[in-house]
């Protein structure tokens, strides 16, 4: 275990500047998910931290140590890489020894670690193979043990479920937060999935153009994106995102939403009267009945049963689309006029001009906002 | 696949064997001519029919040649090992000096990098008549002249670039990842250009270097004029075939035999590495 710290980093590549004066703090132990779109420079930092590519600005230390001017080989750290980079010409088992080879170990120290972590990742029977005999999943499961076997103090997986498909994707995004835990290693895990990022990160990083956004628990992330990107990167199906203008009314602040009053119970009179953008996330509207309070009536257009859920899209009165995911097998409205009701308590206001989350007005909110 | 009817076959065999006729005819023909003498190489008709004799052979062999005009004496097996020891040799250095070089312009993109390396494969364009002139000139000064070192140091211009570009092009096929896995595993910049770089872009190493070593052997030009008759190559040394008393067709066809052997044997030796390392293009883990 180690700690990582970024400081004011900068890399350009000709005029185009790929990391843009970022700096980043990583706790010993902790699990740190870089997640963004592609282009964001995910993957510069990860390389930058491995110390393949050197920074134009800034420092990188790991462990309190100023590592920006040390080669990659005395780094100590451990990678995966998203297209594995395993050695074509060497087979698993050499592959996996590479980092032990590099110490000078005995042979038969080299062979108990090798057998260790590949009983680890169950790739012993294929020890013997080359890289084009080893199956998607096999490939990526060597490299994973190359970056495990020397058991780095830091840990650096660049997007490892990329290229594997869906089913053993699933698989290894039960298996990894297990194995992870039993390594005891600081982990810097790059994705472009939102579901691996809260599966696997004690805080995710959310990365774009070359900075970071916003940083927090996948809690708090989920629950108060600091922008209206972020809101949409996280979730599925993607947040709803409608246009309001909210009103200061006597007791509170209330938003219309066809017609009907909907309190925003978090907010105070400061956003009274601004362009704002609602985000309701589609599992918290349900669907009730006309006589229920606060009932919207709108048309449901179109329902789609995914595994464990059942999403539908819905019309409102004045046309605009909303997006309702329920619990698979639960009664809901499959087509014509239905009501939804919105729990104005799990809104959240974008501020429309800047994109920005609007503060919600109490406390613990705040606070919440002001550490994203 | 599907089966062809005997005709089609029949078809197919005749038109290859026709291609290979086309092509081996000349080999042929000269292979059987290296087994006769003078007189019934030039009789008309020509005939295929004929008692062989090893006397070409022999002559090149023992260094006499028998002619209407008397016996002369020929360093053709001098010329053979003239011929192997420079281009060999002018292979080793050029692969001591370009490979490295190679891995240089293939990973390492340095100011004017792409200048050199241009530079380095211009000297393929210039005609070698007119780059000849001067460096005579200059052999002479620094004592060069009719020295293997020199022969050595001038087969440079035809082997170098030629390593330099197509090995510079494996490099470049190399995933720089895998490269990084290693240094990240624990391994020096050294340790990694040997373990992992240069097994990887071996096959193209080995067809770069026998096509360098080809264009070494082929060439007639430099060690025409650079090297004297004790360090002159097969390819100058046939010249000693055209002698007063007439052209001897026999012991042409006998060294050209001799001569190809050599670079043959290479070829097919290295052929399973020519079509591996033509195949294998980017290399992916």
């Amino acid at each position: 275990m180690t700690t990582l710290q970024l400081k004011n980093i900068v890399k350009r590549y000709k005029s185009h500047t790929v990391l843009d004066d970022l700096s980043l703090d990583v706790a010993d132990g902790e699990r740190l998910v870089l997640f963004g779109p592609s282009g964001a420079g995910k993957t510069v930092l990860l390389r930058l931290v491995a110390g393949v590519i050197e920074p134009d600005e800034g420092r990188v230390l790991i462990g309190g140590e100023d590592m920006t001017d040390v080669d990659a080989e005395h780094r100590g750290v451990g990678m995966a890489f998203q297209n594995f980079a395993l050695f074509p010409h060497m087979s698993a088992f050499d592959n996996i020894a590479s980092p032990l080879t590099a110490t000078r170990s005995s042979k038969d120290a080299i062979a108990a670690g090798v057998q260790k972590v590949a009983k680890l990742l169950k790739i012993e029977h294929v020890l013997s193979h080359h890289p084009k005999a080893l199956s998607n999943g096999q490939k990526q499961r060597t490299a994973l043990a190359r970056a495990l076997v020397g058991s780095p103090p830091l840990l650096l997986l660049d997007d490892p479920l990329r290229n594997v498909d869906a089913k053993l994707r699933f698989e290894m995004r039960l298996e990894l937060p297990r194995l992870l835990a039993a390594q005891g290693a600081t982990v810097v895990y790059v994705t472009q999935d939102y579901k691996e990022a809260m599966a696997l990160g004690d805080r995710i990083a959310v990365m774009s153009q070359g900075r970071i956004r916003q940083i927090g628990t996948p809690q708090e992330i989920y629950n108060a994106p600091a922008d209206i990107e972020i809101a949409r990167l996280f979730g599925d199906p993607t947040i709803n995102l409608l246009d309001v203008v909210p009103q200061k009314s006597g007791d509170g602040v209330y938003i219309e939403l066809s017609n009907v009053r909907v309190r925003l119970a978090d907010y105070d009179g400061d956003v009274s009267g601004k362009s704002c953008v609602l985000g309701l996330r589609p599992e918290t509207i349900v669907f009730v009945d006309a006589s229920a309070p606060g009932a919207i009536p709108v048309t449901v257009e179109a329902e789609t049963p995914l595994n464990e859920k059942t999403v539908t899209l819905a019309m409102t009165a004045r046309g605009r689309e909303i997006l309702v995911s329920r619990p698979a097998g639960t009664p809901g409205p499959t087509a014509g006029p239905a009501h939804i009701a919105v729990n104005g308590a799990q809104a959240f206001l974008f501020d429309k001009a800047s994109g920005q989350l609007l503060p919600r007005s109490d406390i613990e909110s705040k606070r919440n906002g002001e550490a994203a | 696949m599907e089966t062809m009817s005997p005709i089609e076959r029949v078809l197919r065999a005749l038109a290859l064997t026709l291609v290979v006729v086309f092509f081996m005819f000349p080999i042929f023909w000269i292979f059987l001519m290296s087994f006769q003498t003078n007189e019934t190489i030039l009789a008309i008709p020509p005939s295929i029919v004929f008692s062989p004799t090893l006397s070409n052979y022999a002559a090149l062999i023992t260094g006499k040649l028998q002619t209407a005009a008397g016996t002369l004496d020929i360093a053709f097996m001098r010329n053979l090992g003239n011929s192997i020891f420079l281009s060999t040799a002018s292979v080793a250095v050029a692969l001591v000096l370009g490979v490295p070089a190679a891995y240089a312009f293939a990973r390492h993109k340095f100011k004017g990098s792409e200048d050199i390396a241009f530079t380095l494969l211009s000297f393929r364009f210039a005609p070698p008549l007119l780059v000849l002139l001067p460096l005579t000139q200059y052999f002479q000064w620094l004592g060069l002249s009719n020295t293997y070192f020199g022969l050595i140091w001038v087969y440079q211009l035809i082997c170098l670039p030629l390593i330099l570009w197509i090995v510079r092009g494996y490099f470049e096929d190399i995933s720089a990842d895998v490269e990084y896995a290693y240094r990240i595993a624990g391994h020096s910049w050294f340790a990694t250009f040997r373990k992992i770089a240069l097994p990887l872009a071996g096959p193209g190493i080995a067809a770069a270097g026998l096509l360098a070593f080809i264009f070494a052997w082929n060439n007639f030009v430099f060690a025409l004029v650079l090297a004297s008759a004790d360090k002159q190559p097969v390819t100058v040394g046939a010249l000693a075939f055209i002698t007063s008393s007439g052209i001897q067709y026999g012991q042409i066809a006998s060294a050209i035999v001799l001569s190809v052997t050599p670079t043959l044997a290479l070829a097919l030796y290295a052929q399973r590495y020519l079509v591996e390392g033509l195949s294998l293009g980017a290399v992916k883990g």
